[in-house]
């Protein structure tokens, strides 16, 4: 899971606006339903948790299981009513975590 | 649940007996999904006309599905959406995702694309701070199913 997230989210805002966000992580979610070409199950392999913070206070999460697609994709809004940073983790079967950061100028 | 089931077969021996062979071809069904709904709402009674859910009607790609849930809610801190499931009856396991939201999140929205292995129907569940239960169930026919190789 080395591959970085892709992240949309506003750079500005008013304060009390509600903002959209959406997030694009690469991974093959394997479903551990799929068998190889010598008929022998591939295991599972997802992301099975995506959360997000603002300031510290998780605005959002996600418990993934197998049916979510590949390269797992969420949209999700926020309402914001301070400066800050948004804060994003994605976490996979192995307990391997991948984050990324996004601030946000509120006024 | 009835002798004749999707996954059930009928044999008639010598001796009249009906033997009941089961095949199991790895999929869920709509009794497993209805076990995993009850999971959610503890066997209470669920309010529907509250969650808006966007998905095709027909879905050329069982792989990928777009998903757009609203659900109605003023999300105040006295008053929001904390969880959302959603589960499908045509998948190998019942459950697909679950959100979990916050009064920070300003609407109970959220979106994302979702694997069905075949046509079946797509429950979302809602439950409020305040103890409400939300459902609402869409059906999607899937032209090719999205969980095998």
């Amino acid at each position: 899971m080395a591959e970085k997230p892709r992240l949309r989210v506003p750079s500005e805002a008013k304060k009390g606006d509600i903002i959209q966000i959406k997030t694009l992580m690469s991974h093959v979610m394997e479903t551990g339903f799929r068998k190889d070409d010598a008929g022998k199950p591939i295991p599972r392999e997802i992301i099975n948790s995506f959360v997000c913070t603002f300031n510290g206070h998780e605005v959002f999460r996600a418990d993934l299981e197998p049916a979510i697609s590949a390269n797992p994709y969420f949209e999700f809004t926020a309402k914001v009513m301070e400066s800050g940073t948004f804060a994003f983790a994605w976490v996979d079967d192995n307990g391997t975590v991948t984050t990324a950061e996004q601030g946000i100028t509120v006024s | 649940m009835s002798l004749l089931t999707r996954r059930g077969a009928l044999t008639l021996g010598a001796g009249m007996t009906l033997t009941l062979v089961a095949v199991d071809d790895g999929m869920a069904t709509p009794a497993d999904a209805d076990a995993e709904i009850a999971k959610f709402t503890g066997g209470k009674a669920t309010e529907s006309g509250k969650i808006s859910i966007d998905l095709p009607e027909i879905a050329e790609n069982g792989n990928t599905v777009p998903l757009a849930i609203k659900v109605d809610s003023p999300m105040t801190a006295d008053d929001y959406v904390s969880e959302i499931r959603v589960i499908g009856d045509a998948n190998p396991n019942p459950g697909i995702v679950r959100f979990h939201l916050t009064p920070m999140s300003g609407r109970a929205e959220a979106a994302t694309r979702i694997r069905l292995g075949g046509t079946g129907t797509v429950t979302v569940l809602a439950k409020t701070s305040t103890g409400k239960l939300y459902a609402e169930r869409k059906v999607v026919k899937v032209t090719v199913g999205g969980c095998g190789g």
